[in-house]
């Protein structure tokens, strides 16, 4: 499950490396590559963030019920 | 050339209503979710029991200021596309939180932290290293909070109020609220301030455009104009010294924004763990905000708005384009949004000095009363301080600070974040990393006249100073931990466990807020 995580590194790879998306076309809507490109990473991250954060919370449920959560203090 | 604007009698008046209403409400706020505020628990976060709306709001409202709202405009107004880093910035900063601050929320609320020195202290057992944790805090907050300032005085600028009474008149007002209600004040009055600024930007980036012709000749236009200025900007980051100060910039300034003791409060007042995690999938809705209010820049650009210094840029587009009352609510939000992080910030700064600086040198004994007391006098006498800082300083000294108080903060990364993952560092490698990173960090800004960047003579590309000092602090730290090898630990208590980290569960129930002492 932890795995899911990974997911996260994504933005940093779309983002972190501008020679990737500093160019002016295609263009969207008027706006160069360079902004639109930028701007699609915004949901395009709440997106990836919100699965994250279902997916690896689904492993926290049974500790909710108190039972799981002594097997992952132990486990961990 | 716009250096100054006409009064407008009735922008004046709407404006006048609105900053009313919130006073009202800041008070009022006090009677809210009810709590004994002679507890600092109560007073300084909010009896730690917001939920994810509200977290939403006032996470939003602290951390989206008003300074950031007329600055990033300016930046890009000024420069094109490297005012754009902010961006990628609050993009990447809400993925690396969730992965580090559901930890900070848990051992925090486990062992009753109210801030990053006090997680220090357990972690480490080491006041010197938490001292140094808070005194950068503080440190960096003061000139933040003026330069909240500094973002109303260009707004009553903007309305042609010249003049610093209104300025001083609207500080003390936010002062008596944010001593009689605590962070609750901040909370609600985010509710107007949050909404009042959504309708502004959303109604700008439809009505202006539709008046300049469209993105297409906005954006044509100002890459026209950029590389014909003085210091020529560009549309693209084009060089690889631009893209590499660019990213350098973004991923800093991600690093650096939760170190931030107003950032750290707001989070902390949350309900539970799970109000965090849900809340960075919801916060990127004021990343696209932020990214649109940037775009203001090249419409004053397309507009021929040709101002005196760019901070105007956002006064002199809103009172070219709209008409007089909506001026008013444009402006409003502005300088309301000022008050929000204004608030958060000195509660902080107050939480900071109380807990680890009164408590910990002057009064250990020091009740819960007496601590909240100390907290609430506090909080009035960092905004004095951050009014001393607007009127008799340039507002240049105010924003020189502000950029070294990201760079100072980045230095407080290794014994705090690291700190939720490992102990391996020592906590004397941990201080000696700090100092190195902070002497650094200051001295390249300085000698770089502060602009953020760096040309780094051993990369041959320019990247942000924060970083550079970053990584000499880690250096430090890492050998001085080496050395020291296991001699020394012995006598370092860490008073968390590792389970404290992982607290899932959501409890639906406040967090209980027992009193020191007495459990």
């Amino acid at each position: 499950m932890r795995r899911w995580y990974i997911l996260l590194l994504l933005p940093f790879a779309g983002l972190l490396y501008p020679p990737l998306f500093a160019r002016e076309t295609p263009e969207l809507f008027g706006f160069p590559f360079f902004y639109w490109y930028q701007f699609a990473w915004v949901p395009l991250t709440a997106g990836i963030t919100y699965l994250v954060y279902r997916m690896t919370r689904r492993e926290a449920a049974p500790a909710d019920r108190g039972s799981g959560r002594f097997r992952r203090e132990v486990s961990s | 050339m716009i250096e100054s604007f006409d009064t407008d009698g009735v922008a004046i008046a709407v404006f006048c209503a609105l900053f009313l209403f919130v006073t009202v409400l800041g008070f009022v706020a006090a009677r809210w979710k009810r709590g004994d505020l002679d507890l600092l628990d109560e007073w300084g976060l909010g009896g730690r029991r917001f939920g994810t709306v509200i977290t939403w709001f006032l996470l939003g409202g602290d951390l989206f200021t008003a300074y950031t709202f007329i600055a990033i405009p300016a930046l890009v107004y000024a420069v094109g596309a490297g005012g754009f880093f902010a961006l990628p910035y609050t993009i990447l900063v809400f993925p690396l939180v969730f992965l580090v601050m559901p930890r900070l929320w848990s051992v925090a609320s486990k062992h009753r932290y109210v801030t990053a020195a006090d997680y220090v202290k357990g972690r480490y057992s080491s006041r010197t290293l938490a001292t140094a944790i808070a005194f950068t805090g503080l440190l960096a907050t003061m000139p933040y909070i003026a330069l909240q300032l500094v973002g109303i005085e260009f707004v009553l600028k903007g309305l042609g109020i010249e003049g610093h009474a209104p300025l001083i008149i609207a500080f003390a007002i936010l002062a008596a609220y944010t001593y009689t209600s605590g962070l609750r004040a901040p909370a609600m009055i985010a509710l107007v301030k949050d909404t009042l600024i959504y309708i502004t930007v959303i109604v700008a980036v439809i009505y202006i455009p539709s008046k300049l012709g469209g993105f297409d000749n906005i954006f044509s236009a100002a890459g026209d104009a950029l590389p014909k200025r003085d210091e020529p900007g560009a549309l693209l980051p084009g060089t690889p010294d631009a893209q590499a100060a660019y990213a350098t910039l973004a991923l800093g300034s991600a690093m650096a924004l939760f170190l931030y003791p107003h950032a750290l409060t707001a989070v902390l007042s949350s309900r539970s763990q799970d109000v965090v995690r849900r809340n960075m999938s919801l916060l990127p809705a004021w990343t696209f905000l932020l990214g649109l209010m940037a775009l203001f820049g090249y419409m004053a650009i397309a507009a021929g708005l040709n101002v005196a210094e760019p901070n105007l840029t956002v006064p002199a587009l809103f009172r070219d384009m709209f008409p007089s009352w909506f001026v008013g609510v444009a402006f409003a939000a502005i300088a309301i949004g000022a008050l929000v992080p204004a608030a958060v910030m000195s509660i902080a700064a107050a939480n900071l000095f109380t807990r680890n600086i009164w408590k910990e040198f002057v009064h250990q004994e020091c009740s819960d009363r007496e601590e909240s007391q100390v907290a609430k006098i506090t909080s009035l006498l960092v905004k004095v301080g951050a009014l001393a800082f607007v009127l008799f300083l340039p507002t240049k000294f105010s924003i020189d600070l502000q950029l070294l108080g990201g760079v100072w903060m980045l230095q407080t990364l290794p014994a705090v974040m690291i700190a939720l993952y490992t102990r391996w560092f020592h906590r004397w490698g941990l201080l000696a990393g700090w100092a190195a990173g902070m002497v650094s960090g200051t001295w390249i800004a300085m000698s770089q006249d502060y602009t953020p960047v760096w040309d780094a003579p051993l990369l041959g590309v320019t990247v942000y100073t924060g970083l550079v000092a970053l990584f000499l602090n880690l250096v430090v730290a890492g050998l001085l931990t080496v050395v020291l090898g296991s001699r020394g630990r012995a006598d370092e208590r860490d008073e968390t466990r590792a389970a404290d980290y992982d607290e899932l569960v959501e409890t639906r129930q406040p967090a209980p807020t027992v009193r020191a002492g007495v459990a």
